[in-house]
């Protein structure tokens, strides 16, 4: 049956023997998130950990049932919040395809930059407080440096730095603002010549090189069956990519490579991230290069909201305005779930209409979460020291585990 | 594949024509497929031999089991169940979308080889929220029955930790259950000192 927290309790106080059982976490400096470890240690070997999550659970999926759809938007930018673009991208995706909804080409465009420049600092994140935690202030520095410079372009982009909240249903919130390709190029040479840093910094440091490699090992077995995608599963030595694979936006219009590791270690999650940064910086070369003029919300009021001008000056425009403020938007009754290449891989969401103008049902697949669920596997019966970077490249994100 | 002068129905409605004729007494529904994504409606009982069929069968592999969730249907509007369960007319458990059970747990399959998706739904009523594991099946089934558990309550037989995941133990209820209220004390939560809160039994 099921077990009390009572046994637990009992269970934790028994005595262990030689056995040394040590909390690590919620809150250790060492540690990528806010989660807590319940270590049962023979000297420095892990024999057992009990993962604890759900430290930042707020109950996004009920909150999200009490407003409309549209309200539900600002929440999605909490989830993964170092990549807030690509969860706007995707919840917004989830309405369009259960409503059938073709959004104009140049959004999609917009949509792309958006989800790549959410990348670069998701997986800038992740290199540099992966190295932070293993000592390494200094890439630490460039990194977030370099993540600075981007949050600017995000903040020119969408107003916020971090609640972006950029997309529409039907289209986005505001088309690129005036120059923003040249600003856009300009920082990413900046990211770059950073990037060539913390690599001269990272890549062939022997400290560095010895804790990452053969370490926190994935087996592509492993992978599949635990539910790892994106980083966890490509560095695993399996090919899947879902901007490749079940290409959505205009991924199949743009050239890159979907970069697989090997062995599936550590140095291989690093390596890995530290290429797709270079991918991504490709693909929004070839967006600004292919990206069509045009609007970037469909013409129908019933899907995207009606511009400022006709809201004010025109007796349609205020009603359709209105009955979508109040009302929400009529998602017809149904199903559906929609999944991008989110900055850990898999980010899926399965919404559930009842046709009323509110959701029934926002369910978030969270890449994280699955891939915390196999981590037990990659600490156990080995080294203490090494649980810090596979939790690292794991690069678990409190806000989309724990919703 | 044994086709060849039909036109391809894609890969969703293939997957289903596989599984009706793999599991002619079982399904219970089946969708075409909506932005992609076929959907089936299986019993209880044959979840598990569907399942290990669909992970193993070289038509179908797949290997990856994305998410495990329920939803809850409470209040939903019956006369849009179809929109949400489909149903064959004479199906062996003989629901109609009237007497459908209030909840449902979902699953999200994929195949990496094939590139197609499913997504399988199993109704449950209130009073019988048993389900057996997939935790034979597939690693990610154990966290994503572990949170079903913890948000709606759904009991997965066979589960080997089945625990709350996202709430603590000392949690009263399932959350994510339409009925569950809005506002409320938990056990361990400090009680907010607020003036014009002064009934608080009221406002549990």
């Amino acid at each position: 049956m099921l077990p009390s927290a009572t046994e637990a309790m009992r269970k934790l106080a028994e005595p262990a023997g030689d056995r040394m059982i040590i909390n690590m976490g919620p809150s250790h400096p060492a540690m990528h998130g806010t989660v807590k470890m319940v270590l049962t240690l023979d000297g420095e070997t892990v024999e057992d950990v009990d993962i604890h999550v759900g430290y930042l659970h707020r109950g996004f999926e009920k909150m999200s049932e009490q407003g409309t759809w549209q309200q539900v938007l600002p929440y999605t930018d909490r989830l993964n919040y170092v990549s807030p673009l690509i969860n706007n991208v995707g919840y917004v995706g989830a309405i369009e395809a259960l409503w059938g909804v073709e959004i104009t080409p140049r959004c999609k465009y917009v949509r792309m930059i958006a989800s790549e420049l959410s990348r670069l600092t998701d997986h800038l994140t992740s290199i540099a407080a992966g190295a932070l935690e293993l000592g390494g202030f200094t890439p630490f520095l460039f990194g977030l440096e370099a993540r600075e410079v981007l949050y600017t372009l995000v903040e020119e982009l969408s107003g916020a730095r971090l609640t972006t909240s950029y997309t529409r249903i039907g289209g986005l919130a505001a088309d690129l603002p005036p120059d923003y390709e040249a600003h856009l190029r300009a920082a990413l040479v900046k990211v770059d010549t950073l990037m060539v840093k913390v690599d001269k910094l990272l890549t062939k440091n022997r400290i560095f090189y010895d804790r990452m490699i053969a370490t926190g090992v994935l087996s592509p077995e492993d992978a599949i069956s635990s539910g790892c995608t994106g980083i966890m599963l490509r560095s695993a030595g399996v090919d899947w990519d879902l901007r490749k694979h079940e290409p959505y936006l205009a991924y199949d219009e743009v050239d890159f490579d979907v970069i697989v590791g090997a062995t599936g270690d550590n140095y291989d999650r690093y390596l890995c991230r530290m290429e797709e940064i270079h991918q991504s910086v490709r693909i929004i070369d070839q967006c600004f290069k292919q990206m069509p003029d045009g609007p970037v919300n469909v013409a129908d009021w019933r899907v995207s909201m009606p511009p400022k001008d006709k809201v004010y000056n025109s007796i349609e425009g205020m009603i359709a305005h209105f009955k979508l403020v109040t009302d929400g938007h009529q998602v017809p009754a149904g199903e559906a779930y929609y999944a991008v290449e989110g900055g850990n891989g898999e980010l899926g969401f399965y919404i559930l209409s009842a046709g009323v103008g509110r959701p029934w049902k926002v369910h978030v697949r969270a890449p994280c979460f699955y891939a915390m669920g196999i981590l037990k596997k990659l600490i156990c019966g080995h080294m203490l020291a090494d649980i810090v970077p596979t939790f690292d490249t794991l690069n678990m994100i409190g806000g989309e585990v724990d919703r | 594949m044994t086709e060849t002068a039909t036109p391809d129905p894609g890969p969703g409605a293939r997957l289903l024509a596989l599984l009706r004729q793999a599991f002619p007494h079982a399904i219970a529904g089946a969708a075409e497929p909506i932005a992609g994504q076929a959907a089936a409606v299986v019993r209880r009982e044959d979840l598990v031999a569907v399942m290990t069929w669909l992970r193993d069968d070289p038509r179908t592999m797949m290997a990856m089991l994305v998410d495990v969730t329920a939803s809850d249907f409470a209040e939903f509007p019956p006369e849009r169940r179809a929109a949400v369960t489909p149903l064959d007319v004479d199906n062996p458990a003989g629901w109609t979308h009237a007497t459908l059970p209030r909840f449902e747990v979902v699953y999200h399959l994929l195949s990496l080889q094939w590139r197609h998706r499913l997504r399988v739904k199993v109704p449950l009523a209130t009073d019988d929220l048993h389900v057996p594991t997939l935790c034979g099946l597939w690693i990610a089934a154990n966290w994503g029955e572990r949170e079903a558990w913890d948000m709606y309550g759904v009991v997965f037989d066979g589960h080997p930790e089945l625990r709350r995941i996202l709430l603590y133990d000392e949690f009263e209820g399932h959350p994510l259950r339409k009925d569950y209220p809005l506002r409320g004390y938990q056990p361990l939560v400090p009680m907010p000192e607020l003036a014009h809160y002064t009934d608080h039994e009221t406002w549990r």
